[in-house]
């Protein structure tokens, strides 16, 4: 049997610059836009999430309760992706849909921490002391908000889409994974139709304070991700995508059209040392050569600002595509973790769509203008610690 | 060899083991088919104030530093180890195929959080922007890759050298069961000839074992520990907190045959169905149970009546066994009545994100002894439950399919069937 098409039909797009693709494209028109909260968190700036009327994809306030903000994020994203493709409320076809989300978890109660934290050391029992607090004062219901699988499960609830779900957890190469695995289970006929994304909250001092450990975020003003010499690393930003994923035949028995079609994936893992990054990116656009052929490419580049990496994939995609214009998501919208994948993917569609890729980024000299229409979009992901991807997004003919 | 769908058919070639009752699958199941229980009370922190104080805990594997995120990446590695060697497959270091692998969604933990808290001497009252202020000092940054998610993956991948990206996964308590199933996918799709599936889970921390109670999931019959997890019976009160991994070695048949591998057993079908009712509950009428079977069943190309027995989730909390019951007694009919079902959770506890893939070994070292563990503690029948839980004494048995049922928080619903070696 032969593999079949993967057609992208609907997308859910949500970050510090609004909600939806069409208000990303109006906000990333303009080369300095950019939603950046430098106090809150300080010394590290992150994107915030925008104002959200959660109320148009979540219904009920109790749900939205039950929820923490990045499931929140993400079962918004959901909705408008299901909404873009023309299946929300669609309860047969949703009741069969697959979902493939990538997560992070966990979210605390920063009061009780705290508090905790303040008066532990001073106890003669520390142990016994910690145990007494977290049964008195841990909500019951914050344990669902921390777990991986439950923004699935929200989705599940929320949605009602209830084929089946998995959660790949692992940073950013989750979103890569979750991506590929989906691609190739419709291919393979092993599912018709997928829900696939993640989402992040970047306003979380708990999730700070792993990647401070790293010394991965930078503290410095903004400037794009390619620029970040002086000091590198990532800047946190809220959001999340989602993407309808449907086999083309499935797609056309329903009447939807596809927004465009995911020519190739490629995942890879290669062991970290100085030139691991860019060797494993030229294996992934060498694989996906036969996709990229004769078209015109325009990149979208999930860097993190991170180094040496940042500068091996810039040197990996030169090297391969000379002519491609490329654009840095996480200049403009922050780093996503688990979404940053998803998120670059939802932003090619946009591109396709549109006919046209969003200016370089203002003050980034490594981002060449672009003037002809793209016909294929190279969307790389490249983890801040582990993990390279690669997916080609190209028209939908 | 094809199935009945026209995929190759997937075998298990290795196997490994580690649970609250040894290391090994041997000591496992010369403790499990004795009827003996791993759970005891909790001696790794203190239980002063805690309605449950005991649970399964693996005691005899160091961690450094002690964590669930190491020591679930100990467990892990231990039984990949396990598996990989019975499976004489590919070279030291050198697996021929992917790596799957369930992990706890684990944090950085109390200890970890304190001693930041204290390099930050604040002053006053302690607040994340004092942890934040000291977080880039030289001795936590370890802590970073340490409580990444993708982290125990990413080591596993480095040692027993797998290919392409490892994937970490949660399906909350079906987790282990997910993995295996992603792994028969990729081998059904010719991805590669061998795969490596691991459930792994090292949690039993004061915070966790908080959250289960404070959901009201845990039991709280602490004395004697050993008698707690008491699955199917009308006194059950909850489940139990268990530690383990689990390592399975999957093959193509045909793979397994040209190389001359010993076949454990078949992986003949997988089955899931989400459950959009409740973060925690089942729909009540079990319809996404029931079609989580029926689909683990349907792909196995077999009927319900194939079904010999049941390695049943059990958890002995009282929703999911009454569940799992009427989810069974509806596919298989009046005849489940007779089909003897047990849960291994009674002795091993909940391993959580293990107990899919923990599971998986037992059922298929249940088809191939040809002896099913019992359910222990079963003293009070649960009337409404009117199955053969293979009461408190193992039994020996014909069997030629078993079914292996996973279900967790979020609406994970995952049903394995496992077969013994295709006789074609």
């Amino acid at each position: 049997m032969n593999a079949r098409d993967v057609v992208i039909t609907g997308v859910g797009m949500v970050s510090s610059l609004g909600d939806g693709l069409e208000a990303h494209a109006a906000a990333l028109a303009d080369p300095a836009r950019v939603n950046i909260d430098a106090e809150s968190f300080a010394p590290y700036p992150v994107h915030p999430t925008p104002t959200l009327e959660y109320d148009r994809q979540i219904v009920k306030k109790l749900d939205q309760k039950q929820m923490e903000p990045w499931q929140r994020l993400g079962t918004y994203a959901a909705g408008l992706a299901l909404e873009m493709a023309g299946l929300k409320g669609d309860k047969e076809r949703l009741s069969n849909m697959l979902m493939v989300v990538a997560a992070g978890g966990g979210e605390r109660d920063y009061a009780v921490d705290g508090q905790i934290l303040t008066q532990m050391p001073k106890e003669a029992s520390p142990g016994v002391y910690l145990n007494e607090r977290l049964m008195g004062d841990l909500r019951p219901t914050l344990f669902l908000a921390q777990l991986s699988n439950l923004l699935a499960g929200n989705i599940s609830i929320v949605h009602g889409v209830t084929g089946a779900s998995r959660t790949f957890m692992g940073e950013e190469q989750a979103g890569v994974d979750a991506l590929r695995i989906a691609v190739e289970r419709i291919r393979a006929r092993q599912g018709d139709s997928f829900l696939v994304g993640g989402s992040f909250n970047a306003e979380r001092p708990d999730s700070l304070l792993i990647w401070a450990m790293g010394r991965m975020l930078r503290k410095g003003a903004h400037v794009p991700v390619w620029s970040r010499k002086d000091d590198p690393g990532f800047m946190l930003g809220s959001g999340g995508a989602f993407l309808v994923l449907e086999a083309r035949e499935v797609a056309a028995a329903r009447g939807a059209k596809p927004l465009a079609v995911i020519a190739d994936i490629e995942a890879r893992r290669s062991r970290r040392a100085p030139g691991a990054v860019a060797a494993s990116l030229m294996d992934c656009l060498a694989a996906a050569k036969p996709a990229l052929a004769g078209k015109k490419v325009a990149v979208l580049s999930g860097a993190t600002g991170v180094a040496p990496i940042t500068d091996e994939e810039l040197s990996a995609i030169r090297a391969v595509l000379p002519d491609a214009p490329v654009r840095a998501t996480g200049t403009r919208l922050g780093h996503m973790i688990e979404a940053q994948f998803p998120v670059g993917i939802a932003l090619a569609v946009q591109a396709l769509q549109s006919g046209a890729l969003f200016p370089a980024a203002a003050n980034s000299p490594d981002e060449a203008p672009s003037t002809a229409a793209p016909e294929a979009v190279a969307v790389t992901c490249v983890g801040h610690q582990r993990g390279e991807g690669l997916a080609v997004i190209v028209k939908a003919d | 060899m094809k199935d009945t769908q026209g995929r190759p058919v997937i075998v298990v070639t290795g196997m490994g083991l580690v649970t609250s009752l040894g290391q090994g699958k041997a000591d496992n199941w010369a403790a499990l088919t004795a009827g003996k229980s791993g759970i005891k009370r909790i001696r790794r922190f203190p239980v002063e104030g805690l309605k449950t104080t005991i649970a399964g805990t693996v005691d005899f594997v160091p961690a450094e530093p002690f964590c669930a995120a190491q020591l679930s990446e100990n467990f892990a590695r231990i039984a990949a180890q396990e598996a990989v060697s019975q499976a004489a497959i590919g070279r030291k270091g050198d697996f021929p195929g992917p790596l799957f692998v369930a992990v706890p969604p684990v944090e950085i933990e109390w200890p970890q959080r304190l001693k930041v808290a204290l390099a930050a001497a604040a002053p006053g009252d302690v607040t994340y922007a004092d942890l934040l202020r000291v977080a880039e000092n030289a001795e936590f940054r370890p802590w970073h890759d340490l409580f990444l998610f993708g982290t125990v993956a990413d080591r596993l991948a480095d040692s027993f050298g797998t290919k392409g990206s490892p994937i970490s996964l949660s399906t909350a308590c079906s987790s282990g069961a997910t993995a295996i199933q992603l792994g028969v996918e990729a081998l059904r799709r010719g991805e590669a000839d061998a795969a490596l599936c691991i459930g792994t889970d090292g949690s039993v921390q004061a915070e966790a074992l908080i959250r289960f109670s404070l959901l009201s999931a845990l039991s709280t019959q602490n004395d004697p520990p050993e008698g707690a997890s008491k699955p199917f019976s009308k006194n059950r009160d909850g489940f139990v907190m268990g530690e383990g991994a689990a390592a399975l070695v999957l093959e193509t048949y045909a793979s397994a045959r040209a190389r001359g591998a010993t076949i454990l057993g078949v992986i003949a079908g997988c089955g899931e169905k989400g459950d959009g009712f409740h973060r925690t509950r089942s729909s009540p009428d079990g319809a996404p149970i029931i079609a989580a079977l029926r689909a683990a069943i349907a792909d196995a190309g077999v009927t319900p009546d194939d079904i010999d027995y049941v390695n049943a989730h059990g958890t002995s909390t009282p929703e999911n066994d009454k569940m799992e019951s009427l989810g069974c007694m509806t596919v298989l009919g009046e005849r489940m009545k007779s089909v003897p079902i047990s849960s291994n959770k009674s002795m091993i506890g909940h391993t959580l994100t293990a107990a899919g893939a923990v599971e998986a070994v037992i059922s298929l070292m249940t088809l191939a002894h040809q002896k099913i563990p019992p359910t222990i503690n079963y003293a009070v029948p649960d009337p409404a439950i009117p199955l053969d839980v293979v009461p408190n004494v193992a039994r020996e048995a014909k069997l030629r399919r078993v079914l292996s049922n996973s279900f967790g928080f979020g609406g994970q619903n995952t049903v394995l069937v496992f077969a013994t070696e295709p006789t074609a």
